[in-house]
């Protein structure tokens, strides 16, 4: 039995993309046995995995998890279905924050009035994973939980400033999205939490937000993507950036020297430009079959550019 | 007896196609439906390296894991003699190795267990140790002094030398030229990426000794006598089923390792034993195509007329020369690399070379090399072109074989039967408005915008072959069909062919139909059963209507004869005063008085001439005198992102002249697969290795074939240029798109970028690829 460390260790040592790295080794498509259990509620879910944990693994939208299966890189001795726990799927908004639920599908975030009006960063990314059938499937918590630098939620997340509610035997505690991310398939939750939501705070008035992505043929992972979020003050000043940026590196990436380069003026195209600039000397981009290293560097600023044009249109009223 | 007029769908009706309900609603019987009473499942062991040494296999985990019955290696098949087979082009290939692996990804050893998973298990306990050795993955440093050796069984990489024309004649033109141009062009290695991956079902029956396999395979006839001169089991014992196929494009005509491994695995077992690829292994494993590296050169006078080329090859056939090539053809027919072009000499060289990479070399529609050949043509002519200033369209136009010249002896010695070359580009200049476009383009560039056009005007050449040149290992490559009308007028047509999606079973219907006036729904076409269909070398390289389809014209023709015969006696005429309507005899000047095709039919049942045999049926052989030459003129119009290099392709005007035509919509269907697949090969598609064999691409989630969104919109239309010397006039068009669009999309992005002083970009053309090119040229945003 792989235990989850050790499967994190192997992959971390291969970077990003990741799958392929190791499958071009194990050409195997068939999983090894498991265990399944599907718990009812939440709490039985987490009792499970209080005791199994180490041995566990939990199931949401599969999407990652069952292609870690069929080539092996994982065996758990378990698979703990999450998607029979009755109320785990909503977006609303309450108390300053718009909460989503971990199961929440990308069709849903994407089909969302909500979404779309007001956190157009989330339905821009959500409605250009992968293809519809992996949006019909695929869930908030789960895109987020894998922390694969090259999902795009884990970016958007970063620029939103959201902040994930893990739910354990002793409680809930709330993670910061820049704390959440640790590394290559690695998060801040442990082995026998769950992610239960995931919090954005709502927006004020004049922000706009938008995720630009690059990717070689639809339903590819991105070459590079930009998630750009920008609140501007009643003169058109920028108050608050958020920007996160996705195959980027190991991790999802938030450029801070970006952000504060814009906090405080008027962004015009020379700051974009500047601040793009930044954004690309953050990125730890490496080369693969998606491009050279460098392009994809390249690629970050001209996203980055191009991402928070959309955003200020948006801010400004734009759609 | 008052029957209603059946409705008769003759040729050129755009009906749906037959076979189509029971594949849109999942009837469809592919292999891996095929489920036997007990039956096994077989899995392999694969190398994970691409050259070593084999020095230890350990099975014992593995045949200790529940349900694990077998672990078949190499050296158990070198006790049976089968540790190696023959391939198609008179090489031999590991079954599965003895001491040596020759690729990553190649077998290594058969694990035989009672259900799928089971398998894959054993597969993971089998523990092999290697000793990696050196390893060569490109096919000009294999053919170097010193490089690593592939084979164990060879001293040398070289796989073969083939040359075409004229050396001397084409030196000459080169002295006498005004401008030469040259450029090296890469042909990416590809994946043919069918919906169905490899597999069989093998089943031996040992009370009558018979073997039967139902198998992915695009050629069945030839595999069962292969199959029986290798294992010395007698022809009528060994039945080989080509069910349904997902797809085939060149891929299935090859023999795989897992096929003869199933075959002893059910032998020694007494079960069944089914074998089917992942995707991850058929992609790893299975023949690819293309890895052609090729050095182009024209030479032609100041005013653009082309007086010689020459194109010199370096080919990549992985570590067996297994191509499912015509045998005396090496390079396939590389040498229709003139193309559509009147030039006084043209020489052509290839040399084949072995490396560390799987078998294979023809697959993905390329009409045996012909992607390779209209590539490096419709490439080099646009260089010519932008060297000397001229619009490619009017360089083309100085340069086709004119109408008047067919048929045609090309400068390689083949005899074009038709073509009206100008006819083709002109409707498509026409239709695209190519003025309109070159005059959006020059504002577009003053304001810094990239936008190309591209032409590609390629000839095909399909139908193999003529029994005289073309052959599979001797067997010679005629196609056959047979029908048998039954006495109620319906009939049953057998091919020695076999529809990979074609659509046979509609068109050939459809042939009959046009022959003998029977109705299409009258008559079932059936293929890929070699206990009943006639001999035939299948399907690939568009030869099924330019042969088979030519055989079931004859076949009817001979029905048709006897038929006469019996209308003559029924209506007690002679034969001569009869005249044939489509589906009725009557006699000259009383039509009120016929007998229709079904009257005939019953009475070669029940009121037959009594000097004449009973029945009606017939068998034709059918041999082509020529090939066919489709051809066309294909247009793209890009637009690039000065920001990411990405390439959009704003129109695509496919422009195709095969022949008469059978069925407009299977046609149209035919030729917008070809398209598709032309745009993955041009701008997403390509295995590559790194220095130490590791294949980088063998999924769907690195090897990228296009989907819907990223497809643009095609526009078609056509000329039609009949062959004069196939029955009813028709050529192949199975892979005219693949031949003929990857040159229009690259044309199209250079074309763009021409202004600043680029000549050629190598596919895929990938965002980054074109990036660094705007990059480099200074106009990246
Ligand atoms: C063909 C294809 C293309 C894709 N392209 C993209 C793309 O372009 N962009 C993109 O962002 N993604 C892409 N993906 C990945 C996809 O979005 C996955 O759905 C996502 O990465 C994982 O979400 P899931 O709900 O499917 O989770 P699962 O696969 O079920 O789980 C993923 C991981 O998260 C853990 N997990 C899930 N939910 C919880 C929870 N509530 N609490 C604790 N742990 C949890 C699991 O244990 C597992 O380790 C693609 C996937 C495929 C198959």
């Amino acid at each position: 039995m792989i235990s989850k460390e050790s499967i994190i260790a192997s992959l971390n040592n291969v970077g990003p993309n990741t799958l392929y790295e190791l499958s071009k080794r194990l050409i195997l498509l068939i999983p090894a046995s498991f265990d399944y259990v599907a718990p009812r509620t939440l709490d039985e879910g987490v009792k499970f995995l209080e005791k199994q944990g180490d041995d566990a693994k939990v199931l949401a939208g599969g999407h990652s998890l069952i292609p870690l299966l069929r080539f092996r890189l994982a065996s758990p001795k378990y698979l703990v279905d999450i998607n029979r726990i009755v109320g785990l799927e909503y977006i609303r908004e309450s108390d300053g924050y718009l909460h989503i639920g971990s199961l929440t599908r990308y069709a849903d975030v994407e089909a969302s009035q909500l979404i779309q009006s007001k956190y157009q960063v989330l339905s821009d990314a959500a409605g250009h994973i992968a293809d519809p059938l992996v949006r019909n499937m695929g869930t908030v918590g789960g895109n987020i939980c894998h922390s694969d630098p090259a999902n795009d939620l884990p970016a958007t997340m970063l620029a939103l400033g959201a902040s994930m509610v893990a739910l354990g035997s002793s409680g809930e505690r709330v993670i910061p999205a820049e704390q959440f991310f640790v590394d290559t398939f690695q998060t801040a939750l442990k082995l026998t939490e769950l992610l239960k939501e995931i919090r954005v705070p709502v927006p004020s008035a004049h922000t706009g937000s938008a995720y630009m992505k690059l990717e070689r043929r639809v339903g590819d992972f991105p070459i590079v993507g930009v998630a750009a979020q920008v609140k501007l003050n009643a003169q058109g000043i920028c108050e608050n950036v958020g920007l996160g940026l996705t195959a980027a590196g190991p991790k999802a990436l938030k450029p801070k020297g970006a952000e504060a380069s814009l906090r405080g003026k008027k962004p015009g195209e020379k700051e974009i430009r500047e601040a793009a600039n930044l954004a690309a000397q953050d990125a730890q981009p490496v080369s693969d079959l998606r491009g050279p290293a460098e392009y994809k560097r390249e690629m970050i600023r001209v996203l980055t550019v191009r991402a928070l044009q959309r955003a200020l249109e948006r801010a400004r009223g734009g759609t | 007896m008052a029957v209603e007029a059946p409705v008769i769908h003759e040729m050129g009706h755009a009906i749906k196609r037959k076979e189509d309900p029971r594949f849109i609603q999942g009837h469809g019987n592919y292999v891996d439906d095929i489920k036997l009473p007990g039956m096994l499942h077989l899995d392999f062991v694969r190398s994970t390296y691409a050259h070593a040494k084999i020095t230890r296999i350990n099975a014992e985990k593995a045949l200790a894991h529940p349900g694990v019955l077998a672990v078949v290696t190499g050296k158990d098949l070198e006790a049976a003699g089968l540790a190696w087979m023959p391939t198609l082009m008179n090489d031999k290939q590991m079954v599965l190795p003895t001491d040596t692996v020759v690729y990553q990804g190649q077998e290594v050893a058969g694990v035989v267990a009672e259900d799928r998973y089971a398998a894959a298990d054993g597969v993971a306990l089998v523990e092999v140790e290697y000793e990696s050795l050196p390893v060569v993955v490109d096919p000009r440093k294999a053919l170097e002094p010193g490089a690593p050796v592939v084979r164990p069984d060879k001293n040398t990489n070289a796989v073969f030398h083939w040359e075409a024309g004229d050396k001397q004649a084409v030196d000459k033109t080169f002295k006498e030229a005004d401008v030469v141009v040259k450029q090296d062009l890469y042909y990416p290695r590809i994946h043919v990426s069918y919906m169905e991956t490899i597999g069989c079902v093998a089943q031996f029956d040992s009370i009558a000794g018979k073997l039967t396999m139902w198998m992915t395979t695009q050629a069945p006839h030839a595999v069962r006598t292969v199959a029986s001169l290798v294992t010395h089991i007698p022809e009528n014992k060994i039945r080989i089923v080509s069910p349904d196929i997902g797809g085939g494009f060149g891929g299935k005509v090859y023999v795989y390792p897992g096929y003869v491994v199933a075959a002893v695995a059910s032998i020694k077992t007494g079960r069944p034993v089914k074998y089917i690829n992942d995707r991850s292994e058929d992609h790893q494993s299975t023949a690819f195509g293309r890895d052609w590296y090729m050095t182009a050169e024209l030479a032609a006078k100041r005013d653009g007329r082309i007086l010689g080329l020459r194109i010199n090859t370096t080919s990549d056939h992985g570590a067996f020369f297994g191509d499912a090539n015509p045998s005396k053809f090496p390079a396939g027919l590389f040498s229709i690399c003139t193309g559509s072009y009147d030039m006084k000499a043209a020489y052509a060289e290839v040399n084949g070379a072995h490396t560390n990479k799987p078998p294979g070399g023809i697959t993905y529609r390329c009409s045996f090399r012909v992607t390779e050949a209209a590539y490096a043509i419709e490439r080099i002519v646009d260089i010519l072109a932008h060297k000397l200033n001229m619009d490619p369209a009017e360089l083309r136009k100085k340069n086709f074989v004119p109408a008047d010249k067919f048929p045609y002896k090309s400068a390689l010695g083949w005899s074009y039967d038709s073509g009206n070359y100008q006819a083709a580009m002109d409707k498509a200049l026409k239709k695209i408005g190519y003025a309109e476009l070159r005059k959006e383009q020059e504002e577009k560039r003053k304001r810094g915008e990239l936008m190309g056009i591209g032409i590609s005007s390629f000839t095909e050449i399909v139908g193999a072959g003529p029994a005289n040149t073309f052959d599979i290992l001797g067997l010679k490559m005629f196609d056959s069909c047979e029908i048998r009308i039954h006495p109620t007028g319906t009939a049953i047509a057998r091919f020695g062919t076999k529809s990979q999606g074609q659509g046979h079973e509609t068109t050939y219907a459809q042939i009959i139909s046009e022959e003998l006036g029977l109705p299409v729904d009258a008559i079932t076409v059936e293929e890929g059963d070699t206990d009943t269909a006639p001999y035939g070398l299948g399907t690939y390289a568009s030869r099924s209507t330019p042969t088979a389809g030519a055989a079931a014209a004859m076949a009817s023709r001979k029905i048709q004869a006897k038929a006469k015969k019996i209308a003559a006696y029924l209506l007690e005429a002679r034969e001569e005063d009869l005249v044939w309507e489509r589906g009725k005899f009557f006699v000259k000047g009383s039509p009120d008085k016929a007998k229709t095709i079904q009257d005939i039919a019953f009475a070669a049942y029940t009121n037959h001439p009594p000097d004449l045999e009973a029945g009606l049926e017939a068998v034709h052989y059918y041999n082509p005198p020529n090939m066919t030459f489709p051809f066309g003129t294909y247009v793209c119009v890009v637009d690039i992102d000065r920001g990411t290099g990405e390439v959009k392709v704003r129109r695509f005007l496919a422009v195709d002249d095969c022949g008469n035509i059978i069925n407009p919509l299977i046609v149209e269907g035919q030729i917008h697969g070809a398209l598709a697949m032309g745009f993955g090969t041009a701008f997403m598609e390509e295995i590559k290795y790194d220095s130490d064999g590791n294949q980088l691409g063998g999924n769907f989630m690195d090897y990228l074939i296009p989907t819907a969104v990223e497809t643009p919109r095609w526009e078609t239309d056509k000329t039609v240029t009949p062959s004069p010397h196939h029955p009813f006039g028709a050529k192949g068009v199975g892979e005219s798109a693949t031949v003929g669009s990857p040159a229009a999309y690259v044309n199209a992005v250079v074309d763009a970028l021409s202004h600043l002083g680029v000549t050629h970009v190598d596919m895929p053309l990938h965002p980054w690829r074109v990036w660094q090119i705007l990059k480099d040229k200074g106009v990246a945003l």
